[in-house]
């Protein structure tokens, strides 16, 4: 499943900034149209950090709504399922402007 | 021992080093002159008969290669090396939880193999799974989704990451679809309203109908 590739990376990412420490949070943006299943990705993290710096860190996860502008009203508003439309007047045609994040946003790291 | 705890802000992206191995690719296929196809679709949507199909038809107007990522046996690899194409299989199951797509990493990995200036269009078939590939970039120049009318026509909104990475979408088994309760008018709505516009032709590997056309546009975009 996508997320045990994504909790890969993202053990990867962490373990490479800690620079030897032991890191005990990640916080991860997610973005609603990344179709993240938070539990799929837990459970993926547990298992991927095992054995590394990471292991038994916290992983949080901030999920981001997915915005869109409508380039038929101009209006600005959050999207839903799909399909993606315009909350003002129902048009397809939208710009995204949040969404599709995905990336680690820091890290708690234990000092000795 | 004192513990403290600091706080790193990181703001790397989950998929940045894909796309940094992605983009050495693209650099090795523009200098080959490669044009590079990424193949994807779930499972058993017919992706190796309609190459088969597709590698009768191009055969001396095209030189087409294959990458073919593959999980469990070698037998699509199989299927194809009778047309004596460069062609070459990368395993997927190398990498813990790889074995569910291809990344830029395993497409490197087989890059190796093929001698890239001997081909126009290189084909890089996709794992089949409607989640995974859809995340990673291989260095492809575009994505062509083969979908099997056996599929339903909810797939595109369960699905939706895939549908809307597609360029091009095959609506395959096009010949069943006066056994199969499907409604082809349904499914292109759904495909619209999570990617409106998306190119799509009905083809069918069985009875060759719309392979011709599939041909032709991927000899259009032959790099000269
Ligand atoms: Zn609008």
């Amino acid at each position: 499943m996508h997320e045990l590739s994504i909790a890969e990376s993202v053990v990867q990412i962490a373990s490479r900034h800690a620079n030897g420490r032991r890191v005990t949070k990640v916080w991860l943006k997610v973005g609603h149209l990344r179709q993240v299943v938070p539990s799929a990705l837990g459970f993926g993290f547990e298992l991927v950090a095992e054995g590394t710096p990471v292991e038994g860190a916290e992983l949080e996860l901030e999920n981001v709504p997915a915005a869109g502008l409508c380039s038929n009203c101009g209006a600005k508003s959050q999207l839903g399922n799909f399909p993606l439309k315009c909350g003002a007047c129902g048009g397809f045609d939208l710009e995204l402007l949040s969404g599709e994040e995905l990336f680690v946003e820091s890290l708690e790291l234990e000092e000795v | 021992m004192h513990r403290t705890a600091v706080k790193k802000v990181v703001l790397e992206g989950v998929l940045d080093a894909n796309e940094a191995l992605a983009q050495a690719n693209r650099e090795k296929f523009d200098q080959a002159g490669n044009y590079v196809i990424n193949l994807m679709s779930s499972p058993g949507a017919g992706k190796t008969a309609l190459l088969e199909r597709t590698l009768e038809r191009v055969r001396g107007r095209l030189r087409l290669g294959v990458l073919e990522g593959d999980v469990q046996t070698t037998l699509d690899a199989d299927r194809l090396a009778r047309f004596h194409i460069p062609l070459v299989q990368v395993n997927t199951e190398s990498g813990f939880g790889g074995e569910c797509h291809l990344d830029a990493n395993m497409v490197r990995s087989g890059l190796g193999e093929l001698p890239l200036s001997d081909i126009d269009v290189l084909v890089i078939e996709n794992v089949g799974n409607l989640v995974c590939p859809a995340e990673f970039r291989v260095g492809e120049d575009t994505r062509v989704m083969v979908y099997s009318v056996t599929e339903g026509e909810e797939k595109p909104l369960k699905y939706p990451l895939m549908f809307r990475s597609a360029d091009l979408v095959l609506v395959n088994k096009i010949d069943l679809l006066e056994h199969l309760d499907f409604d082809l008018e349904l499914f292109i709505a759904n495909l619209e309203a999570v990617n409106p516009g998306v190119s799509r032709m009905l083809v069918s590997a069985r009875t060759g109908r719309g392979v011709d056309e599939w041909c032709s546009w991927m000899e259009r975009r032959k790099p000269t």
